[in-house]
């Protein structure tokens, strides 16, 4: 298969499993964020794609070619770090050239691949400044602009936009989305950031453990999580206790229209607070206490108490129903919007 | 930011103090020096207030200013050879876990608390032909018959980078400990080897402090006076041998304080030199 192929890779250190059994493949031209809490391995996931660190079982191939022991120096990537590792001895330019310089390219080609990167990442003439007087978005770009100098077959970003701040973030979140579309170079982004992950992503792989819980596109992670922790992880959700009653599911004390899998008996319902309908209190319908009303002004959150379980619905202003706290309403929720998770 | 003026004694201390220290612990001992390098000397070990040149004029001579050549050559030697060995020395010790760096820092400080002399004997018994490292190279087949390696200029090298060498890990220490690793790790996925990574990354990032630890190993062993006479020969001797020998056993006072001035604005010179060119590659 031609693309990333990781096949069984596992990372322990001393008794702790940082990175357990996974299997992934990316094809070429793929954006993909490894996407988890901190400590769930996606880090050192990263790390054995670049050749940082090593697994201690498993393969890693790039196009059908076995790179699991290739030293990092001839694996031709492109890495962009967390804490950035620009070169405080070099201007800009020296950055950027860095590895032209290390395969020997002629000064002259070293200057205009430079400037053709520094056009990339929307900072042309900033070469012969020094790193230590930029900003920080600027340092982004510059680490961008590195990493892309010799067109690698392989972009790696850990962790790459955290030290900026919210506004520049979403900003850069958007342009590097367009500057791997631009060039179509495979990417793998390490991030604990959904918004993040799913602005970004062609495909999102959420980590927990150290094992992949999860890999789909951005839409099928937020609308069908596999488990309980990606639903919950991605987005924010309502999990609720759903038990088998003959044909049907008994959810918050009431019949429900959601048919549990074959021989599964309990399992949980995810579903999104924007997909809860506040409406007048029904016998068909589960019934709820409001305890809370939280007016954000562009989204509205309604904390409810059904029977000791807190559901959470949200609504724009436009759709905004007539309650208080302290109200008894019915919760409407969407079958067809809904998930049933057995783990 | 502008600051209001400093007013009263509390407020002038910052300057007051140190102004004290250097005055009393530099100026004074250094000014009675150049001023005693003027006086003309009495036959008997006794000098007169005077305003002569004949102390710099002799020391203008072949002679000594071979010596004066030969302590400066040896005063970078020592300099270069100690960096060369303690940089990547240190650069491991850094990278290694934190119970390794202390066992391995304390063993190292630990040189610290020899005396020179203990220091001086030591080397020139292991660097002898009877109980020398030689008899363990002969039976090991390396070499033919044991050698006396001391007295020789390659003795007085290895005592005085050995004396050298932690005060040069204590400088670089600090800064090779707080360099980031991820700027080697960078460099390797840029595609240098790690050897290349260590000489295109680490050590320009690391370059004041490297000339830092120059200029004090040189400063250090150029005042070295024990470690020549023990492990070397006459010709290995420094100026600051010849400046001890005029001052206490010629009772020549005015002859080694015009040496010890000299001494002093040559490794000026030099010191400033160094930093100089340190700017340069800097810019």
């Amino acid at each position: 298969m031609s693309g990333l192929v990781l096949k069984g890779v596992s990372r322990e250190f001393g008794p702790v499993k940082a990175v357990n059994d996974v299997d992934l493949e990316v094809p070429n031209g793929r954006f993909v964020c490894l996407l988890g809490p901190s400590g769930c391995g996606k880090t050192t996931l990263l790390r054995m794609i670049a050749g940082l660190d090593v697994p201690t079982a498993g393969t890693i191939s790039i196009d059908g070619e076995d790179i699991t022991r290739l030293p990092t120096h001839k694996r031709n990537l492109g890495m962009v770090f967390q804490s950035l590792a620009l070169f405080p001895h070099l201007t800009v330019g020296g950055n950027i050239a860095y590895a032209l310089r290390i395969r020997g390219l002629s000064k002259e080609e070293q200057a205009r691949r430079v400037e053709e990167l520094l056009a990339l990442v929307h900072l042309p003439g900033y070469a012969d400044r020094a790193v230590s007087k930029l900003s920080g978005g600027q340092r982004q770009r510059v680490a961008i602009a590195r990493a892309l100098a010799v067109s690698p077959r392989l972009f790696l970003l850990d962790e790459p936009l955290s030290a900026l701040d919210a506004k520049l973030r979403e900003a850069m979140q958007v342009e590097l989305r367009q500057l791997q579309q631009q060039l179509g170079i495979t990417t793998i982004v390490v991030t604990h950031d959904q918004r993040e992950a799913m602005t970004m992503a062609d495909t999102v792989i959420v980590m927990q453990g150290g094992e992949i819980r999860q890999a789909a596109s951005p839409v099928e992670i937020y609308r069908k999580p596999a488990d309980t922790f990606v639903a919950d992880f991605i987005g924010s959700t309502n999990l609720i206790d759903i038990a088998r009653d003959g044909d049907r599911g008994v959810l918050l004390g009431r019949p429900a229209a959601i048919a549990l899998p074959y021989g599964v008996s309990k399992a949980t319902l995810s579903i999104r607070p924007e997909d809860v309908e506040l409406t007048a209190p029904s016998p068909d319908l589960p019934e709820a206490t409001v305890t809370f009303v939280r007016d954000l002004g562009g989204t509205i959150e309604f904390f409810l108490d059904a029977g000791g379980a807190q559901v959470v619905a949200v609504t724009s202003p436009r759709a905004r129903p007539e309650v208080a706290i302290g109200d008894r309403v019915g919760l409407r929720l969407d079958p067809g919007r809904s998930v049933v998770l057995t783990r | 930011m502008r600051r209001e003026p400093a007013r009263g004694f509390a407020q002038h201390m910052p300057v007051i103090f140190p102004g004290l220290m250097l005055t009393v612990f530099f100026i004074v001992p250094f000014g009675t020096m150049v001023v005693v390098s003027f006086f003309r000397r009495q036959q008997g070990g006794f000098y007169v207030p005077d305003f002569v040149l004949a102390n710099y004029a002799r020391f203008l001579t072949p002679f000594f200013g071979n010596v004066l050549a030969f302590s400066l050559y040896l005063a970078v030697a020592v300099a270069v050879v100690s960096l060369v060995v303690a940089v990547p020395f240190t650069y491991l010790i850094a990278r290694s876990r934190r119970r390794t760096q202390v066992i391995w820092l304390v063993a190292l400080l630990s040189i610290l608390s020899l005396s020179e002399v203990i220091i001086g004997f030591a080397w020139s018994t292991l660097l002898s032909r009877t109980a020398g490292i030689t008899n363990l190279l002969v039976r090991f087949g390396l070499m033919e018959a044991p050698k006396a390696l001391v007295p020789g200029f390659g003795a007085v090298l290895t005592g005085m980078v050995y004396q050298a060498m932690p005060y040069a890990v204590l400088v670089l220490y600090p800064s090779m400990v707080r360099l980031d690793p991820t700027l080697t790790e960078a460099a390797r996925t840029l595609g240098a080897s790690p050897l290349k990574a260590f000489f295109t990354v680490v050590l320009p990032a690391l370059r004041t402090t490297l000339i830092a630890t120059l200029i004090m190993a040189f400063i250090f062993a150029l005042g070295s006076y024990l470690l020549p006479q023990i492990l070397g020969r006459p010709s290995h001797w420094t100026l600051s041998v010849l400046i001890t020998d005029q001052a206490l056993y010629q009772s020549n006072m005015p002859f080694a304080a015009a040496m010890a001035v000299f001494l002093v604005l040559v490794s000026l010179a030099l010191v400033t030199l160094t930093m100089f060119v340190g700017k340069k590659l800097e810019a």
